[in-house]
């Protein structure tokens, strides 16, 4: 059996709190395959985001393990958990996150930047990302010359910069009205399908959810419901 | 991450807050144009009195007469005339005496074709300018012959030939010094000025005897006023004040525990003593300019806090796309670096500039050395290293998610 891309074994997080430790995740065990769709759905506090922290490298675990394509993350230094988060990860955030100050070219370019590329070639590798979430026109408009649903393009197509094995997506559409939304899902719904791209999202909304094959549920911390069926797409 | 992409998020971030950069910089551009200006101006003062020291000559003593008390009163040096010509001659032949002379000296109105100019009239010897290591310009200086014989001749200063011949050759031509006629037989070289201020190129030369019989009428017969000696060596001048002390006190018959009727003076020491206070005066400078300096750096600290506070939240994404805690470290430690070396050129600039114009309104000499701008220059980057590397820590040690959930 090949290795799976992401494997977790009883994994725990706690945080220090004022009236003392909050177990945020309480031993969750699973694992994902390369090219899966993944939802990940819960009430807020359900444990949900502290997951998919952890599995973004943005976090390490207080106890469990975590192999990321056969790697034990916790073993990794700070550095080597960006340069992972930099080359096998994409971002895409509720609020969109982009840089305010920075055109949309600039902020597409930032991973590439990061990954220590040379300022025309990211340039150039950014416009193409650009023109693959259909904003190739818009390269120079700074985010606040964007609509929503430009901006989360343009986050997805910053997320996809690196060319990333898997894009973790929080809320992806809560910001976003319902057409637009349909257009980001069918997008990440295409990148999966024809990339092979793995995809988990975070979502309270049932009818995101729907387009993953798979939905993972938490409460309180642990995962109380994992099935797969097939999706809705297209 | 390249070096390049880091000066260009540098610059972006510092492009996009133009006004905050230019008042963050005022600091460091107030601190360095005022390092420069106050070097400058210490450094000037410092060449100023190198020269006059130079001008003076080398291990001198002035001999002045009359010191202290005077049957009970105490009367200012120089106002009672107890030095003889005989006590200048003596003087000289102390073996760690090169050359003594004897001056008497005030002012007097010369005439030359009908213009007329006040100028100080020293009466001397040929040895004055030896002790002065006073060069001519052009012609002579008078000589023993014409001491002994009182002969009218003159030699004058720079000053006094512009002011009196502008550019005719005064050699040869007769002036009246207080209505008696005086042949200019030489031209002192140019000297400049003296420790004290005064124009040391103002002045006329004769024979200390003719001086007496025609210009310094009120002067007491072969007393001088007072008498410049030289010593052999420096190591000497200890040894030569000591002796010509006690030459004088036995020529003049002063008895034990009774007062001199004169004073030594080491020249040099003098000397010493002012270009010792123009250091330190320039030392100040610089540390108060420093100061500012030092201020300029903190500004710059302050506002590089305030901006990782503010951006707390960019630093957040950044980090979650891949920038690891060093790429985030040198973004800010290159953004308060950027401000300060700007701020530093700026100032640069604008410290030469007012140098240059403090030197020329002021007519104050102002010297911009290399090592001045090399030292601002350096400060400045040690200033933004610093005082940048704390607010870019903080950025650098932000957890991510912590970061990314700031608002």
């Amino acid at each position: 059996m090949a290795t799976p891309l992401i494997e977790v074994v009883d994994l725990e997080k706690d945080y220090p709190t004022g009236a003392g430790v909050f177990q945020a995740l309480r031993g969750v065990s699973l694992v994902i395959a390369e090219g899966e769709f993944v939802a990940i759905m819960g009430a807020s506090g359900s444990g949900k985001s502290t997951f998919m922290n952890l599995l973004g490298c943005l976090d390490r675990p207080s106890r469990g393990s975590y192999h990321l394509n056969g790697q034990d993350v916790s073993r990794l230094s700070s550095d080597q958990l960006a340069a992972l988060r930099n080359r096998e990860i994409g971002f895409v955030f509720q609020g969109f996150n982009l840089l305010p100050k920075l055109t949309a070219l600039d902020n597409v370019a930032l991973p590439l930047m990061y990954a220590g590329m040379a300022r025309e070639a990211r340039r150039q590798q950014a416009q193409a990302m650009l023109e693959r979430v259909g904003l190739g026109e818009r390269s120079h408009h700074t985010p606040l010359q964007l609509s929503g649903g430009q901006q989360q393009r343009v986050a997805i197509a910053r997320a996809l910069a690196t060319r990333p094995r898997i894009i973790f997506a929080d809320e992806p559409t809560g910001n976003l009205d319902t057409e637009t939304s349909r257009q980001v899902m069918d997008f990440f719904s295409q990148l999966n399908r024809e990339e092979g791209i793995t995809l988990v999202l975070v979502t309270h909304e049932a009818d995101i959810a729907a387009y993953a094959r798979r939905r993972i549920r938490f409460q309180d911390g642990r995962v109380v419901e994992d099935q797969t069926r097939e999706a809705v797409a297209a | 991450m390249i070096f390049s992409s880091l000066l260009e998020t540098a610059w972006h971030a510092l492009t996009t807050h133009r006004m905050r950069s230019f008042l963050t910089m005022l600091g460091m551009v107030i601190g360095v144009a005022a390092v420069i200006l106050m070097m400058a101006i210490g450094e000037g003062a410092q060449v100023m009195v190198r020269d006059s020291i130079k001008s003076m000559g080398s291990n001198l003593f002035i001999i002045m007469s009359g010191a202290s008390t005077s049957g009970g009163a105490r009367v200012p040096s120089g106002s009672a005339p107890t030095l003889t010509f005989d006590d200048a001659d003596a003087i000289s032949e102390l073996k760690d005496v090169l050359a003594a002379a004897p001056v008497s000296s005030g002012s007097a109105q010369l005439i030359y074709n009908g213009i007329n100019w006040s100028t100080s009239v020293f009466g001397t010897t040929p040895d004055y300018v030896v002790v002065r290591d006073w060069p001519m310009e052009s012609g002579g200086f008078f000589n023993e012959a014409d001491v002994r014989s009182g002969a009218r001749v003159a030699v004058i200063g720079q000053v006094v030939v512009r002011e009196l011949f502008g550019d005719e050759d005064p050699i040869g031509k007769i002036i009246r010094i207080k209505q008696a006629p005086f042949e200019i037989i030489g031209v002192l070289a140019a000297k400049g000025q003296s420790l004290d201020g005064r124009d040391q190129d103002d002045i006329v030369m004769v024979p200390i005897s003719s001086a007496q019989q025609k210009i310094h009428s009120n002067a007491i017969r072969n007393r001088a006023r007072f008498i410049m000696a030289q010593a052999v060596s420096e190591k000497s001048m200890e040894i030569a004040e000591s002796t010509i002390t006690d030459l004088l006190r036995s020529r003049h018959r002063i008895g034990v525990g009774q007062d001199d009727d004169f004073s030594v003076r080491n020249l040099t020491a003098i000397a010493e003593t002012a270009a010792a206070t123009t250091r330190i005066m320039s030392i100040l400078l610089g540390t108060i300019a420093a100061i500012s300096l030092v201020v300029g750096g903190i500004g710059i600290m302050n506002i590089m806090l305030v901006s990782v506070t503010e951006r707390t939240r960019e630093i957040g994404i950044r980090m979650a796309i891949g920038a690891r805690r060093r790429d985030v470290l040198w973004q800010f430690l290159i953004e308060a670096l950027t401000l300060s070396l700007i701020g530093c050129g700026i100032g640069l600039l604008l410290g030469v500039g007012g140098a240059f114009l403090v030197g020329g309104l002021a007519g104050l000499p102002v010297a911009v050395t290399p090592t001045s701008v090399l030292l601002a220059v350096g400060v400045s980057f040690l200033i933004g290293v610093f005082f940048g590397f704390y607010p870019a820590r903080r950025a650098a040690g932000l957890d991510p998610i912590e970061a990314l959930r700031s608002q």
